[in-house]
């Protein structure tokens, strides 16, 4: 039914865009930190994080890249109802979504430039569990150390070798969020 | 999406344009005074925004911007699974929702209520106004006849 995809968005628009908005900055801010995030619903096997932070962030001018199990009629019509996304291919993506197997390899996506290191892509990586535990994050908001269960450590540590220009990662698994920023050294 | 036949689309868009240009107070006592309310959820809840029209100078000119227009739009799911949307010109979420609820249910039983309470009193009342318009202009009228016609 066309109605899956209708469905999903926000109930309070403002309050609810506000709040999740908040998660996704407190999660980049402070790495390792593991926020809930609500509001949204999409198509399976959409999170409701994911949902949330697509409703959130996106709009007709961020395009979105959808990779591997994620790249089905039912999401896309509901980020095209919902947000007025553009849904493109990696390289152009402002957002790519999916399970970490299917957005790798990463140099497909936009790492920004010398004068604009801020025209990177942003990756919303689907995960299976999501804990404090694993990885040691060090870096700008982190005290110290902090653990997260990242999907592998090589593909982060380089990415932040390229700084200024990387791309920027959140981790979603249910109602959980997480982010990972390029300023995070991971080991 | 259903596959709607040409015909039902264009019908759509014709009773979904019809309620767009209506005047709010002409949509909102029309559907008040048949009954039609029903319970809905909110697909979409009203928002209001611009939209750029755009014109195309004759027929193969260049295409321009003719300017913004504030609508509202909504999306709206009845208890039965009937979706409804409306864009509506203005700023009036009650009328973008009325709209919807047409929308919804003209693609049901009640099609024929709605479409001899709401959409032909609307219908009768644009043609008039634009009637009035007509005849007023056409008194402006000048025919110029020529000596030679060359037709």
């Amino acid at each position: 039914m066309e109605t899956r995809m209708l469905e999903g968005g926000f109930a309070d628009a403002p309050v609810g865009s506000a709040h999740a908005f908040r998660a996704a900055m407190q999660a980049m801010a402070r790495p390792g930190r593991i926020e809930a995030i609500r509001g949204g619903s999409g198509p399976a096997p959409l999170s409701e994080a994911a949902a949330t932070l697509l409703l959130t962030l996106c709009d007709p001018e961020t395009p979105v890249h959808l990779a591997g199990a994620h790249d089905t009629d039912d999401i896309r019509g509901w980020i095209t109802f919902h947000t007025g996304a553009p849904l493109v291919g990696a390289g152009a993506a402002v957002f790519a979504l999916g399970t970490w197997e299917a957005l790798a390899p990463l140099d497909r996506f936009a790492i920004g430039t010398p004068e604009y290191p801020d025209r990177s892509a942003t990756l919303i990586v689907e995960m299976a569990d999501l804990t404090p535990a694993g990885a040691t994050l060090r870096g700008p908001g982190i005290r110290e150390t902090a653990q997260l269960s990242l999907p592998e450590e090589m593909a982060f540590a380089r990415n932040a070798a390229l700084f200024p220009l990387g791309l920027d990662f959140f981790f979603t698994c249910g109602r959980s969020l997480a982010a990972l920023p390029r300023t995070t050294k991971v080991s | 999406m259903k596959d709607l036949t040409e015909e039902a689309q264009t019908d759509r868009k014709a009773w979904m344009g019809l309620m767009a240009k209506a005047p709010a107070e002409a949509l909102l006592s029309a559907f008040d005074a048949a009954g039609l309310a029903q319970d809905f959820t909110w697909l979409r809840v009203p928002e209001t925004g611009g939209v750029m029209v755009r014109g195309r100078a004759g027929a193969t000119g260049a295409a321009f911007n003719l300017g913004e227009m504030t609508v509202t739009r909504c999306a709206l799911k009845l208890a039965d699974g009937r979706v409804g949307h409306a864009v509506v010109q203005g700023r009036d979420r009650r009328k973008a929702e009325v709209a919807a609820l047409c929308d919804a249910l003209m693609q049901g039983v009640e099609a024929g209520a709605v479409r001899a309470a709401v959409l032909d009193p609307l219908a009768a009342a644009a043609a008039k106004r634009s009637g009035t318009r007509a005849a007023k202009a056409a008194a402006t009228k000048v025919d110029f006849f020529t000596m030679v016609r060359g037709e």
